[in-house]
């Protein structure tokens, strides 16, 4: 099982809050800019999830 | 029939809560109540984003999940008063609420000017969604803008409002806007972009009366200047909303006062096992710092604290055999909070105020900086404005600080 993870970087501010939550999935690059898996393990869904709580702005979904 | 834990505020705390209920295993009945007529919504985009383009529910409304669905949530009606000993919470609609546990989730409210013409027209605050439609529908081009207060919110709002063509000052009465958390340097930073984007500083400065027929059409300052202003805004800070609890036995000396379980405490000092307290009105030491307990208003913490009481609720209503090493768990969330205005990009970790030393450690003043904040040594917050990921190195050195 896999989960599929969409961020909508139209808006995404590239806070970073995300990364604490979910380490594997997502990063801030050298630019300071947002990369993240589009795809990811099952077991990833709680830290989503997670991530998805604490996104200042609301950008991030777990398509199912 | 089993009495339902009843949530009193439903903003993004209550909602955080409800579901960490959900998550760690509590099935059963959960009321939400609040005051305002929309579900729970998302606010920092109000002074920034958002305000910036077109402001509805829409844009800020938090996702329902389905494990919340069944959540009833009684909007549009205010909690009037609580019985702690016989455990119900009576509404301002005359509905009263049997519950297992209470969850107090109640928040803040903008504090507001107290001068003699203060029932002028005009006069806009930002808190709620209504607040900001009010306030966007105000900022036209050209309008003369006057803030109150030079705080995160005021100088959010000044930028949006600078950026939407308005004409803009903001008084306070700080040395620098935002100086207390951040420190003298950065805040004299801050204000110098600002006023490179054309807004006006009326530091050191009070205002003692409004000015105006029917509407605020100026503000008279303590130097006896008056400006002339179509809107005016008041970003002064908050008071919490606890005088629904009046003449109960929580401790309510500046919100409610709880323990490391998010439990609310009495006035005698014991915890209560029923009742708890989360997000902006809860005040509880964080073990992260010390022993003092601190009401902190960042973003993190509604859904920081509300998962603590998710963990500590379900535990205790599913009766689990864990139940004393949940509550013995220790609960250090990270402050966490960022801010955006014109070009800067503001990222920080930790309680900067706590600081007796700030020092620049990254970067140039004038352009992309990380400021440290150490207190006795020991690092107790970071700040920068942009440099991001090097801001956030540092979140997990402020996390081993030993208390």
């Amino acid at each position: 099982m896999t989960i599929k993870i969409n961020v909508d970087m139209a808006k995404c501010q590239h806070y970073g809050q995300c990364v604490f939550e979910a380490p594997n999935i997502f990063k801030l690059n050298n630019d300071d800019k947002l990369e993240y898996t589009a795809e990811a393990d099952e077991s990833e869904r709680a830290n989503v999830e997670a991530a998805i709580d604490v996104c200042p702005m609301q950008a991030i979904f777990i398509v199912d | 029939m089993t009495k339902p834990v009843v949530i009193v505020g439903a903003s993004m705390g209550g909602l955080r809560a409800a579901e960490a209920l959900r998550r760690f295993g509590y099935l059963g009945p959960i009321t939400a109540i609040g005051d305002e007529p929309h579900a729970p919504y998302n606010r920092p985009p109000l002074s920034k984003e958002v305000l910036a383009n077109e402001v509805s529910h829409e844009a800020v409304a938090f996702p329902q999940r389905p494990a919340t669905a069944d959540v009833n949530w009684v909007l549009g009606t205010r909690a009037l008063s609580a019985d702690l000993e016989h455990r119900t919470v009576t509404d301002s609609k005359g509905q009263v609420h049997p519950y297992s546990a209470l969850i107090i989730a109640t928040g803040l409210r903008p504090k507001r000017l107290q001068v003699s013409n203060s029932e002028l027209a005009g006069r806009h605050a930002v808190r709620t969604l209504d607040d900001a439609i009010a306030l966007r529908a105000a900022l036209v081009p050209g309008a003369r803008v006057v803030i109150l207060g030079a705080g995160f919110i005021g100088c959010e709002v000044a930028a949006t409002a600078r950026k939407l063509g308005c004409e803009v000052t903001v008084v306070a009465p700080g040395v620098h806007p935002i100086v207390r958390p951040l420190g003298v340097e950065l805040a004299r930073e801050i204000q110098r972009r600002h006023e490179g984007e054309g807004v006006r500083f009326k530091m050191k400065t009070a205002i003692t009366d409004l000015i105006g027929e029917n509407a605020v059409t100026g503000v008279l300052l303590d130097s006896g200047e008056e400006l002339a202003c179509d809107v005016f805004i008041e970003a002064i800070g908050s008071d919490t909303n606890t005088e629904w609890l009046e003449g109960s036995s929580l401790d309510l000396s500046d919100g409610v006062l709880t323990d490391n379980a998010m439990r609310a405490v009495k006035t005698d000092g014991t915890a209560c096992e029923d009742v708890f307290a989360i997000g902006d009105v809860a005040r509880f030491a964080n073990p992260m710092f010390d022993g003092v307990a601190r009401r902190v208003e960042h973003w993190n913490i509604p859904t920081d604290t509300a998962k603590r009481v998710g963990q500590v609720l379900a535990a205790k209503l599913n009766e689990a055999e864990n139940w004393p090493a949940v509550l013995d768990e220790k609960f250090a969330p990270t402050p966490s909070f960022w801010s955006d205005q014109f070009e800067m990009h503001i990222l920080a970790f930790g309680l900067l105020a706590l600081a007796d030393e700030v020092k620049l450690i990254h970067g140039e003043i004038d352009g992309e900086c990380v400021f440290g904040y150490y207190r006795s040594g020991n690092i107790v917050g970071v700040c920068g404005i942009g440099m991001r990921s090097t801001v956030q190195g540092y979140r997990a050195a402020i996390g081993s600080v030993p208390s």
